[in-house]
């Protein structure tokens, strides 16, 4: 958890770290929620809750009955039945606390929802009508300007403009937004800052990507996911037969002489039930997701981020993920008869007026290796030649000198090679494997050695960029994928969780291996189309894995929805969020790793409190049942293991224990447990030992304590 | 406690672990429908059986019709029974001339036998005809026995396969049962206890006159074959009353230790059967395991409590090194009576060698305990694998959330499904078992069978409605139990506790099956070691054992204290 949290605090978005455990500004609120939520039929949704508040109301309805006739010992049941309450009320503020967190985060989103009005445009492209935003519908185009507010989420259609989208990713500097590409998508409530774009509509009113992000954090309309609902069958399975176990106790005493009462029946029950994790179930879910909106992701629904906690496949993109977005110039290959600094002075000609990373990185190195300065390309009467699909190279063109760059075989097409390559079938294949096959029948030596380096260069995880001047070939320019710092210890770990990891990448398979090797993923899917990523998505899940994927394209969009996790890129397109079951609105495709352990933490969570809560009971039994038959059978008494004064103070300090456990435990719902990326197996070990071991031994401490401050407070 | 004692129960433990394996490896090709040494000889009649009831061997069930086979099966079998005793007075092999047996007594006998509980609510030489014992009863010994292996077959089947639709087919899966494993099984140990002076005759009773000039009704009947199928089978209903303490069921220590191994075999074997077929040994070990520990615990606070003896004898001047020989066989002893009892109640057999009644509170509470957690340590043939494989359902969605995953158990995820039909199927136990003791403690109709007051009383008749639900069938003695009251009640309790746990295993079976299976990883819930195995026995004693603290409680527990403090009942 401590790692999460620091970057949480550490990340770009620190919009939403949405005060600590003890924020009066929810604490304040949530106490009054309590006691809203003792409504019944909301009560009713939590099985094992509402059956205490069933007998929590039978108890209480006896109790009036004995202060009306003035009969029993009114004193002690009053006190059983205000504890009775108090655990329904510890219960409902575990919940309201959670909620709470995620209220104050949508009152802030509210905020920016503002009423704005929009132009809506007719059908020959001018402003037609001011309409309020809520009655736009998906398909009309609207005209947002400078300082405007976009009135929803839409695609750009005609313009590019800078948009501040601070309201949704809480990271103020702005971005572009273009018509065309994956650029396209605007979201509602983002602002206009520069430039004027014409948007047509995508979501209808009320279901905006801003209507939704509002309704997931304040829970509003939280389903309970399909992991919840089974841990709520098993705990409402368990109430039923601890009903069963209670129910027959006053026939088995009448037989044997004496009675038991129902307040105490009702405390043996009470403290039986698995209240402690029925308190807290759904505080654990709601501060799941909380957990995930902090960390400025949004999950479209729990059953998202339980299914990242059961992930067995992660895929990643290479670039921005395990790479450095951009590769880097690390060399000059000059052919033989070429010096290197010619080399290096012709690609950086080359790359004077290329804007690409690649291309600056190929000018600062020949800077820093050569001391060749940049030069003025008006000067030269220089004109560059852009990349082009077609081509797939980019150059200048000066008085009388032509210099290309570009991929090996498309400078060797260049440079003549063209009819060489065409007989060998088509399209050659990218770099590597290509050169590989060629070299042994090039003919040319010239053509042989440039294949050699671009060879060695894809062997060790690079990508050869060849470089001719005036259809002479000069070397190659070594490109180098730089593996971010410490992903290779993120790999490892995730291993020990066992999850694999496969590398996505258009490179072709040499390179693919070569950085696959040096990031120490598992596996890599190399010159990867979309509808690769999707058969490979497939075939995990036909061999019963759960996957997990991020992307932004609209390429992307089916294998997001076809993935189990699929983590969309706020920057993406509006195809690509709507076919994820998240959204990372930092669009930071490492993230997956952490979203995996949000997962898993959630429902360690829950099985760490189910477990502590069913451990629990034996100490309760030694507490109540001793004291339930002492009156009948009095050797019973040597069951009192704990030494509890008397009777009464035994079923007061079980009960008490039973309802504080819940609020010493709401820190621990709200935070989660402690995660660690180890394997399954030492982390049940740890966790049945802390849980399982410590459910059986503190109750048993806890209610002595009480039991003892019960006594010397004379209570009972 | 003595070495002597401890060996033989040592002895009985390395057998049972011994013979798993042999058995297992067996009885997985047979219901593999893969050829074994007997399929020369039993093929061609198994083949002519399905051509005769007209049974594609071939054709498999989804496991909703895997379930009305199994029920039609087992009516019809209840039906015929009940009808057989009812009618004996007029059917052959009848030497004795045993009248109709009474309507509600035949209820309960045909329930009893029906649902592999055997509980007998009458004495068998003195109510059922040679005709009655052989067709009748015999035959749902094996039958019954057939239906629980069956259904563990399902549910492993469950586990086992990927995308399925079906779970194999019952009727390939009770013939086999019976034919390529019951029946061999049987055979042997027939002939063995033959051997050992067991009688196997269709020929009356012989009267006698005993040394003192008595006349006396020695009873025979074809005792042997009955006998070596209502150990094998787990079934354990007696031809004579005294079951085996009787020196015509279990003669002597060796046919008690072959008694014992039979209850045992085929459900520890059917651990390993679930190993194979799930494709890791390992975890059929884990699971027997689990039962072994529970085993061992059990035998040890049994024979502790039989060894110590009544701490009241020391004032009337006996010896009491001898352990408590009340209602003991003194051919067996203190060591082989403890064993026995713990084992036909760990195992759903029901047959005693011992009276359980005469036990020392706390030992008698072992054979209670026993069957309240639904006689999963080992278990009835078939149903003690699918009792713990459901109590493993439940562990692992306890606390296999704490690796971090959605709980799954074999590659299976456990989903609400599952978890509903689980807790189903384990909910109906502590029903029957407490309802019905907390409605007859508190009857006089109830109270009026009981032979003891106090706490002994009412571990009687808590004992009898714990032996039914869980289709044990052993009695505590003590209670006069063949009134109307309480031959429905407990035929209620047979039936609920078997079938109702049965149909919703069945649809888990189904659920499971339909499933894929996640391939295990470093991530995946270890289930073949000893945490798995420690949080099993951890769950089964809170989960299963905690729902009748309050109840024992007020039986052995209290009995127990009180004893120590010098009252009995």
């Amino acid at each position: 958890m401590e790692a999460i949290s620091k970057k949480t605090g550490t990340g770009k978005a620190g919009r939403t770290q949405a005060g600590t455990l003890l924020d009066p500004a929810i604490l304040g609120p949530a106490v009054g929620q309590s006691f809203r939520k003792l409504d019944p039929r909301l009560m009713v949704r939590n099985p094992v809750m509402f059956c205490v508040e069933a007998v929590a109301a039978l108890t209480t309805v006896l109790l009036l009955r004995d202060v009306a006739t003035g009969a029993g010992t009114v004193g002690f049941g009053a006190q059983i039945v205000l504890w009775l309450w108090f655990t329904l009320l510890f219960a409902n503020f575990a919940e309201a606390v959670a909620e709470g967190r995620g209220k104050a985060q949508a009152a802030s989103l509210r905020k920016t929802r503002t009423e704005t009005s929009a132009r809506l445009l007719g059908p020959d492209g001018t402003v037609a009508q001011f309409v309020p935003a809520t009655r736009l519908k998906p398909g009309d185009v609207v005209l947002v300007e400078a300082g405007d507010l976009i009135p929803s989420d839409g695609e750009v259609v005609e313009g590019v403009a800078s948009v501040n989208e601070a309201a949704i990713t809480g990271e103020s500097a702005p971005v572009i937004r273009e018509s065309g590409g994956d650029r396209s998508a605007v979201t509602g409530g983002t602002q206009v800052i520069s430039d004027r774009i014409k948007v047509r509509i995508t979501a209808a009113p009320g279901s905006t990507f801003l209507d939704r992000m509002i309704s997931l954090v304040e829970g509003a309309r939280r389903q309970k996911t399909p992991n919840e609902i089974a841990l709520n069958i098993l705990l409402a399975g368990m109430t039923i037969i601890f009903v069963i176990a209670v129910a027959t106790i006053p026939s088995f005493a009448a037989y044997a002489g004496g009675s038991v009462g129902v307040l105490v029946l009702v405390a043996l029950f009470v403290t039986l039930i698995p209240t402690t994790i029925g308190a807290l179930l759904s505080a654990i879910g709601i501060a799941g997701m909380d957990r995930l909106v902090r960390f400025n992701v949004l999950a479209m629904s729990g059953r998202a981020v339980e299914a990242a906690g059961d992930v067995d496949t992660l895929l990643l993109d290479k670039t921005g993920t395990i790479t450095l977005g951009n590769r880097q110039a690390t060399e000059f290959l000059p052919l033989a008869g070429v010096t290197e600094r010619d080399l290096a002075d012709s690609a950086q000609l080359a790359s004077l007026a290329d804007e690409t990373p690649e291309g600056r990185s190929i000018t600062v190195l020949a800077k820093e290796k050569y001391g060749i300065r940049a030069r003025d390309m008006a000067e030269m009467h220089a004109r560059f030649v852009p990349f082009t699909a077609q081509t797939r190279l980019s150059g200048i063109d000066t008085d009388g000198t032509v210099i290309r760059k570009g991929a090996v075989d498309a400078v060797l097409e260049h440079v003549g090679a063209r009819d060489r390559s065409r007989g060998e079938g088509g399209r050659l294949a990218v770099a590597g494997r290509g050169a590989a096959t060629r070299t042994a029948t090039a003919a040319d030596p010239a053509e042989r050695e440039l294949l050699a380096i671009a060879e060695r260069v894809a062997k060790a995880g690079g990508t050869p960029l060849a470089v001719a001047q005036d259809g002479r070939l000069l070397g190659v320019i070594h490109l180098k994928d730089i593996v971010k710092g410490g992903i290779r210890e993120r790999f490892a770990a995730l291993r020990q969780m066992g999850i694999r990891t496969v590398m996505i990448t258009g490179d072709n398979p040499m390179t693919a291996a070569a950085i696959a090797a040096e990031a120490g993923v598992d596996d890599f899917l190399a010159q990867a189309t979309p509808e690769a990523k999707l058969q490979l998505i497939r075939d995990e899940q036909a061999k019963g894995k759960l996957v997990a994927m991020c992307g932004d394209g609209t390429n992307d969009a089916p294998a997001l929805a076809q993935a189990d996790v699929g983590v969309a890129m706020n920057s993406g397109t509006m195809a690509a969020r709507e076919a994820g079951n998240m959204v990372d609105l930092d669009s930071d495709p490492t993230k997956l790793i952490e979203i995996v352990e949000i997962g898993k933490q959630l429902l360690m969570t829950r099985g760490a409190l189910t477990t502590f809560s069913i451990a629990n009971d034996v100490a309760k039994y030694f507490a109540i049942i001793p004291a339930m038959f002492l009156a009948f059978y009095p050797q019973l008494g040597a069951l009192n293991v704990m030494g509890l004064a008397s009777p009464e103070s035994a079923i007061l300090s079980a009960i008490i224990f039973n309802a504080l456990v819940i609020v010493a435990l709401i820190p621990l719902a709200l935070r989660g447990v402690r995660y660690r990326a180890v394997g399954a197996a030492s982390l049940l070990r740890r966790n049945l030992l802390i849980y399982g071991l410590g459910g059986l031994a503190v109750p048993f401490a806890g209610i002595k304590a009480i039991d003892m401050l019960v006594t010397a407070a004379g209570l009972v | 406690m003595t070495v002597n004692g401890w060996i033989q129960i040592l002895v009985f433990i390395a057998l049972v672990a011994a013979m798993a394996r042999p058995l297992g490896g067996f009885m997985t090709k047979t219901f593999n429908g893969e050829r074994t040494f007997l399929s020369p000889l039993l093929g061609p009649v198994e083949r002519g059986l399905y051509r005769l009831a007209g049974v594609d061997a071939k054709a498999e069930q989804h496991w909703t019709t895997y379930a009305v086979s199994m029920l039609l099966f087992s009516a019809a079998g209840m039906l015929l029974l009940y009808a057989l005793q009812r009618v004996q007075g007029l059917l052959p092999l009848n030497p004795q001339g045993m009248a109709a047996v009474p309507a509600d007594l035949a209820f309960n006998t045909a329930a009893s036998f029906t649902t592999n509980t055997n509980w007998q609510s009458y004495g068998g030489e003195s109510t059922m005809g040679h005709l009655v014992q052989m067709a009748g009863l015999t035959v749902q010994n094996f039958v019954s026995a057939a239906t629980g292996i069956a259904l563990a077959m399902a549910l492993v089947r469950g586990f086992a396969r990927t995308s399925a639709r079906t779970v194999g087919n019952f009727w390939v899966d009770l013939t086999r049962a019976t034919l390529h494993v019951l029946l061999p099984l049987a055979l042997p140990i027939a002939l063995f206890l033959v051997w050992q002076g067991v009688p196997q005759t269709l020929a009356g009773a012989v009267d006698a006159t005993t040394l003192e000039g008595a006349r006396q009704t020695i009873s025979l009947g074809p005792v042997a074959s009955q006998e070596a199928i209502k150990m094998l089978g787990t079934n354990g209903g007696g031809f004579f009353n005294a079951n085996s303490a009787h020196p015509f069921e279990n003669p002597n220590a060796l046919t008690n230790l072959v008694q014992t191994l039979a209850i045992f075999a085929i459900g520890a074997a059917l651990t390993n059967v679930f190993g194979r077929m799930v494709g890791d040994e390992r975890q059929g070990w884990a699971i027997l395991a689990a039962m072994g520990l529970l085993f061992v615990a059990g035998v040890a606070v049994c024979y502790w409590a039989e060894a110590q003896g009544n701490p009241a004898f020391a004032g009337f001047g006996v010896d009491g090194s001898a352990g408590n020989m009340e209602g003991k066989e003194t051919r067996f002893g203190v060591a082989a009576s403890a064993l026995f009892a713990v084992v036909t109640t760990a195992a759903s057999c029901g047959a005693v060698n011992a009276m359980h009644d005469s036990f020392m509170p706390l030992g008698g509470m072992v054979p209670m305990v026993n069957m309240m957690l639904g006689e999963i340590i080992v278990g009835g043939v078939g149903a003690g694998l699918y009792g713990m494989l459901l109590f493993a359902i439940v562990a692992l969605f306890v606390a296999g959330l704490m690796v971090g995953r959605t709980p799954e158990y074999l590659g299976k995820k456990l989903e609400a499904k599952e978890v509903k039909m689980t807790m189903l199927a384990v909910l109906c136990l502590p029903v029957m078992m407490l309802g019905f003791t907390a409605l007859a403690v508190a009857t006089d109709t109830g109270t009026a069978s009981m032979a003891n007051a106090g706490p002994h009383g009412y571990s009687e008749a808590l004992y009898a409605y714990v032996s039914a639900a869980a289709n044990n069938g052993s009695a505590f003695a003590g209670l006069g139990a063949d009134t109307l009251w309480y031959n429905l009640t407990l035929a209620v309790g047979m039936l609920v506790g078997r079938f109702l746990v049965i149909v919703p295993m069945l649809a888990i079976a189904g659920s499971l099956a339909a499933k894929t299976r996640a391939p295990a990883s470093a991530g995946t819930f270890p289930t073949h070691d000893g945490l798995f195995v420690g949080l099993l026995v951890g769950v089964i004693l809170i989960v299963g054992g905690l729902t009748f603290f309050p109840a024992l409680a007020l039986g052995p527990i209290v009995e127990h204290l009180a004893m120590a403090a010098g009252t009995l009942f």
